[in-house]
């Protein structure tokens, strides 16, 4: 192909889309109400997925040790727990600084605590994190077979059902964003079929004039793409801007229960470039499917 | 030229439209091709352009065997022919002008040729005025003349109209024929199916008389034969 026939093919795509101008917008409002959906699903679902993994990420071991444990068995002891094979890591906690959280975080009323000080009732521990927190179950249940461990606490129960929780919670949403997805694509395609359907005729008098079936398929080609990624726009101004709004809005009082929604960049940026990629996509693949249809003439 | 050896064509719904037809035409002539509705005349000339492929026997056009051709080879082969429909198949969304240059952006040219082409032929056919209009804002018979200026601009060695003046007044219908004269004095091979007997036995030329799918007379400067 000649490079003048390629900028042809542009020119008469950009004719096309506005001389059938209202198809043209029915077909990028169809894209934008679609791609709005799954761009505001999206962030809602990143979101969640964050948070969740924010409070999975709190989950850790406390393994209380023996009084009667000596000095050197301590080193023993994280050693082999920092070889268990899901461990990330193990940090050892004396009585002493094990007290001075539990008053911290009991805030007022830890106060009444402060008197313990001298004759401190907490054993010395050590807090292990597991590298996947969903692995934290098992790996609490190898460390207390240990010798000298006296007990071990990780919210049993309750994070078992946590687990439970999030991990539904993520395969929900996940059927629910690819649902979403194809729901789109099949909107989306009907549309665009609809306007290339009323151009069967068009298709079928280029291909008497001695068109090969490329020099067809270019424009509709380009045509698609462009409804596509013009459909794309109003989604992704959306998001950038309405997530930027939530993120100042929300942020700071989620601070008080010490978990964060996803930074605005890169993460608006991200799925900015998805909703295009998406948007082209499923205008090339809607013009096409269409266009093939007819070029057996 | 044009050479048909034994040609049939059955539809799918098992219609038998052409039943053994064998037929030479010579560069350069002017053939009109009559008959009774439903005789096969459509069918006769579609099958000169591959948009319909014969069932049996072979059509040869320059020696090329348009039974036998490959699927990605037609649109080449079109482009040696150029075809007039009776609904004039013109591209709705496009201008007159830009009807006439898709004919040749097809075997991209250069916009500079095909702007000095366009601009001539639409001088020939009279509608050089019009080069703006969309073809619902046009007569019948000025949508007829922008089918003929898209089928002769880019120079094709033959020109097959299936009944130019189907729709047309018999003033339009002579005005189009006088295009069809100039164009078959510069060379151009005419194959022309058509119902106008005053045109025919007028101007006199080679008459191929279809009848139920076969050949029932070919005379030289021949009559057109029916009562309408
Ligand atoms: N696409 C088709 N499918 C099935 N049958 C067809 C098709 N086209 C034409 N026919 C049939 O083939 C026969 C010949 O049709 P054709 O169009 O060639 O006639 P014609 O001589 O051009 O008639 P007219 O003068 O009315 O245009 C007719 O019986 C017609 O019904
Ligand atoms: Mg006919």
């Amino acid at each position: 192909m000649k490079s003048r026939t390629l900028k042809r093919h542009f020119a008469e795509a950009f004719k096309s889309l506005g001389r059938n101008g209202w198809m043209s917008f029915a077909s990028v409002s169809a894209v934008t109400v679609t791609l709005l959906l799954v761009g505001v699903f999206l962030v809602v679902l990143l979101n969640l997925n964050h948070l969740a993994s924010q409070i999975e990420g709190d989950v850790e071991i406390r393994a209380y040790i023996d009084r009667t444990t000596k000095q050197s068995e301590y080193n023993d002891l994280q050693q082999k727990m920092e070889q268990i094979p899901n461990v990330n890591e193990v940090k050892f906690q004396s009585k002493e600084d094990g007290l001075q959280e539990l008053i911290k975080s009991l805030g007022d009323e830890g106060k009444a605590f402060s008197s313990l000080k001298n004759e401190n009732p907490l054993p010395d521990a050590f807090i292990i994190k597991a590298k996947k927190p969903q692995d934290t179950s098992t790996v609490a249940s190898e460390i207390e077979k240990y010798d000298h461990i006296k007990k071990v606490d990780y919210g049993q129960g309750t994070v078992e059902r946590l687990f439970k929780v999030t991990g539904v919670a993520r395969n929900v949403g996940l059927v629910l964003i690819v649902g979403l997805i194809f729901t789109a694509m099949f909107l989306i395609s009907n549309t665009i079929k609809l306007t290339i359907l009323s151009r069967r005729k068009e298709i079928e008098i280029m291909k008497l004039v001695g068109a090969t079936n490329g020099f067809i398929r270019w424009p509709y080609f380009i045509e698609g793409f462009t409804l596509g990624l013009m459909g794309s726009i109003i989604p992704i101004l959306v998001v950038i801007f309405g997530y930027e709004f939530l993120h100042g809005q929300v942020n700071n009082q989620l601070d008080t229960v010490f978990v964060k929604l996803l930074p605005v960049y890169p993460m608006v940026l991200q799925l900015s470039i998805m909703l295009a990629v998406i948007g082209g996509l499923i205008g090339v693949w809607g013009s096409m499917t269409s266009v093939r249809k007819f070029l057996k003439v | 030229m044009i050479e048909m050896k034994d040609v049939w064509k059955t539809y799918p719904n098992g219609v038998m439209a052409l039943n053994g037809i064998d037929i030479y035409i010579d560069k350069g002539e002017f053939v009109y091709v009559v008959g009774p509705s439903g005789a096969g005349k459509s069918t006769f000339v579609k099958c000169m352009y591959r948009e319909e492929k014969p069932t049996k026997g072979s059509i040869l056009i320059q020696g090329t065997d348009l039974a036998k051709l490959r699927e990605r080879h037609i649109p080449k082969m079109r482009r040696k022919i150029g075809v007039i429909f009776q609904d004039f198949k013109l591209l709705p969304k496009l201008t007159v002008y830009e009807n006439v240059a898709f004919a040749l952006e097809v075997i991209e040219e250069s916009p500079k040729v095909i702007r000095q082409r366009v601009m001539e032929v639409l001088d020939l056919v009279g509608l050089k005025n019009k080069a703006r209009s969309f073809p619902d804002e046009l007569s019948g018979g000025e949508q007829q003349r922008v089918s003929i200026a898209r089928s002769i601009v880019n120079h094709p060695p033959v020109i097959i109209a299936d009944e130019p003046t189907g729709n047309l007044d018999p003033e339009t219908a002579w005005e189009i024929m006088d295009i069809f004269k100039e164009i078959n004095e510069r060379g151009t091979t005419v194959v022309m199916a058509t119902h106008n007997k005053d045109i025919v036995n007028s101007f006199k030329k080679r008459v191929i008389a279809i009848e139920g799918g076969r050949i029932v007379r070919d005379e030289q400067k021949g009559e057109y034969g029916y009562e309408i």
